[in-house]
């Protein structure tokens, strides 16, 4: 069952100059994207800084206005909801049900509070329970995140990286979501660390039914947590693909650049790297045709005038070329 | 009960931000020895009548240009402070009356003793004096830095200046913090049009040369006005420059905090936005308005200090600093009674002070920084 379906997302900014603050261009962070996450599910959003994954999480969270789309939530059994359109009054009631994990865990919790405070905090805005209530609630969850109980009465300053980070999940957890949006919880992480808080998320999602919305850049981590994986590139998803398939048999030029740069832990496995050349296109002037052909080794003279459809190819793998159905890329594992 | 006796790092973990920011403020020395010379300014503010030793606006010609008295503290090998009595010698060139101590007569200094009537804190009205000169003569007395043309004692008057000054200083800063938080607050908060209006508001009001928009705002003033209606006037004129600072700070921290992701996370957890506002945002830029606050205070010390010097602040019979440096600003003083220039060393510890212990404070107020 669908928990959350993204269709035709759209979130531009308009670039104004001079006195008169004039608009004289947008810059198309996000530009029609399409997602559904089925309840338990994990889907990742994998890309570049800047091709607008961070833009399409705080939409969906509704931190950002989107420009137009829909985003339909249904946490409940009640018909979803469309949180483009639902009124500031009626956030509050919806918002209870997805809740965030932020990438740094040092700017994510307040250092003024006690790790006790900061983890109560959705429960004493939302007004659950009274205030002994809600101190076992918040040990119940310390205990969850693997946090000794003692962490209650400390503040953040205390912690290590991936200590803060347990709080900032135990915080999202107090509520008891359905989804979770991850905007890379772990890239601001020691590696030794983002091994123990993948593996926590998913504990949680097992034991809470939980659904996640993972957002990286690192498709290693992403491999490990993701039951299908989204790519995007310049505001738009370039492909759409189970784990596993998107891994072993990538469709898109730009994944199987992206799936080269995951280190492979054999070291006689030596694949070549394809390091693209050029910038990533700017999305306030985007390249006329398919957003990627300016580095794409596979570019033909359709991709420069042609922009391309998303392209289903069978078991829910869909890829954003011209050439998917003639390319045969190589992909990991 | 049971004590726990804490480690270092136990500590460290269960500390406040209040208590990091003592820690870390209490190495910087400099600025505690001042913050310990500002406790003792403000002590001065507040005991000022109890401190001075005779009417600071009481005048008599025959104690004019007294020079300062030396403080006898032993007589005869025992503890008995007391001060030499005063001979006037005329000169016998200028015929100018002129003061020597008199070893001969003895004044003793009494403790608690009794002088003048005032109100103790403006309530409780009582004449005890921190100390005093009892018994004496129409020129006999007590004058621990001597005395200006009009015989008054020039400590007792720096004293109750130090109150006038230090307070129009804090009165003004008060005024600005208000204006600063408020309108800074609303300019960071809400952004857009309003924040282009305040902003181009602050920059207009910089412009102008402060001197000449002072001068002209003072001369405004009319001049039956009793010293406390000026008094106020003064303080309203000076924090008319002085909220821009504070403004800019306060928006800049509010910016900055807006796109904190703990105050999304707050938002996102339900907060309101009055919670977001006093439980997030301003607690994390207390620490930096109480270290601009102590910037912002020499300032307008200086401030009502030249005014009043210029003789535009504060005029007779207030006192204040700019009021007695006023006074030490003619040659025949100068030349006469090279003491009343002692006026200026409070000023210059204050505002040295106020600036040391500031920059401490901006220092410990971001232990994260």
């Amino acid at each position: 069952m669908t928990l959350l379906e993204v269709k035709d997302l759209r979130k531009y900014y308009a670039i104004r100059r001079g006195l008169l603050q004039r608009r004289v261009g947008e810059v198309r962070a996000v530009d029609g994207v399409s997602f559904q996450i089925a309840r338990g599910e994990t889907l990742s959003l994998v890309g570049e800084s800047g091709c607008g994954k961070t833009t399409v999480s705080r939409c969906i969270m509704r931190a950002l206005d989107a420009t137009s789309g829909e985003i339909r939530f249904a946490p409940g059994d009640a018909p979803p909801v469309d949180l483009v359109t639902l009124p500031r009054s009626r956030l509050r009631s919806v918002r209870r049900h997805m809740q965030m994990i932020f990438q740094d865990p040092h700017a994510s919790l307040n250092p003024r509070m006690t790790v006790g405070d900061i983890i109560a905090e959705p429960l004493l805005v939302n007004n659950v329970g009274t205030a002994a209530d809600r101190r076992d609630r918040v040990l119940q969850l310390l205990e969850l995140v693997k946090l000794p109980r003692a962490a209650y009465s400390r503040f953040p300053h205390a912690f290590s990286g991936g200590q803060r980070q347990r709080v900032g999940i135990a915080r999202a957890l107090a509520l008891d979501p359905k989804l979770i949006v991850a905007d890379e919880p772990v890239s601001a992480l020691d590696v030794s660390v983002q091994a123990q808080i993948v593996n926590l998320l998913l504990e949680l999602q097992d034991r809470l039914g939980l659904s996640y919305l993972f957002v990286a850049h690192d498709l290693s981590v992403v491999k490990h947590m993701s039951d299908r994986v989204a790519v995007m590139y310049v505001g738009r998803i370039v492909e759409v693909a189970p784990t596993r398939r998107l891994f072993s048999k990538p469709r898109h030029p730009y994944t199987e650049a992206l799936l080269s740069a995951v280190p492979k832990p054999d070291p006689r496995l030596r694949s070549e790297r394809i390091v693209l050349q050029g910038e990533v296109a700017d999305p306030a002037d985007p390249p006329p045709g398919c957003a990627f052909h300016p580095r794409c080794p596979y570019a033909v003279d359709r991709c420069r005038v042609e922009v391309p459809e998303l392209i289903e190819t069978g078991d829910g793998h869909m890829a954003r070329c011209h050439r998917v159905q003639e390319l045969t890329l190589s992909g990991v594992g | 009960m049971s004590v726990t006796v804490l480690t270092a790092e136990e500590r460290i973990s269960h500390a406040t931000q209040l208590q990091l920011t003592w820690w870390r403020f209490r190495k910087h020395k400099v600025a505690l020895v001042s913050g310990v010379i500002i406790l003792l300014f403000y002590l001065v503010v507040v005991l000022a009548d109890f401190l001075a030793t005779s009417d600071p606006h009481a005048t008599d010609a025959r104690r004019s240009f007294i020079p300062p008295q030396a403080i006898h503290l032993f007589d005869d090998g025992k503890f008995r402070p007391h001060v030499y009595g005063l001979k006037g010698i005329r000169d016998p060139r200028t015929f100018r009356l002129r003061y020597a101590p008199d070893p001969e007569r003895k004044l003793p200094i009494r403790f608690l003793g009794r002088g003048y009537d005032y109100n103790l804190l403006g309530l409780i009205p009582t004449n005890i004096h921190l100390f005093s000169v009892e018994d004496a003569g129409p020129v006999d007395g007590i004058f621990l830095l001597g005395t200006d043309q009009l015989g008054r004692d020039l400590w007792s008057r720096l004293i109750v200046a130090t109150r006038i000054s230090l307070s129009i200083g804090l009165a003004g800063v008060g005024v600005s913090l208000v204006l600063g938080v408020l309108l800074g607050g609303i300019s960071g908060l809400y952004g857009g049009t309003v924040d282009t209006i305040i902003q181009r508001l602050i920059e207009l009001l910089r412009s102008v040369p402060t001197i000449p928009l002072w001068m002209g705002l003072a001369a405004s003033l009319p001049a039956d006005w009793s010293v406390l209606q000026v008094y106020f006037a003064i303080t309203l004129i000076i924090s008319l420059i002085g909220w821009t600072d504070l403004a800019r700070v306060v928006r800049g921290r509010f910016m900055a905090l807006r796109t904190e992701d703990f105050i999304l996370a707050a938002e996102l957890a339900g907060a309101s936005r009055g919670r977001i506002i006093f439980r997030h945002m301003l607690p994390s830029f207390f620490s930096h308005i109480i270290a601009a606050t102590s910037l912002a205070l020499p300032a307008m010390i200086i401030s009502e200090t030249s005014l009043s010097f210029l003789g535009l602040g504060l005029r007779p019979p207030a006192i204040s600093w700019g009021i007695l440096l006023q006074d030490a600003q003619s040659v025949q003083s100068l030349a006469l009674a090279p003491w009343l220039l002692c006026s200026a060393v409070p000023v210059i510890v204050a505002i040295l002070a106020f600036n040391f212990l500031g920059d401490g404070l901006r220092d410990a107020a971001d232990p994260y920084g």
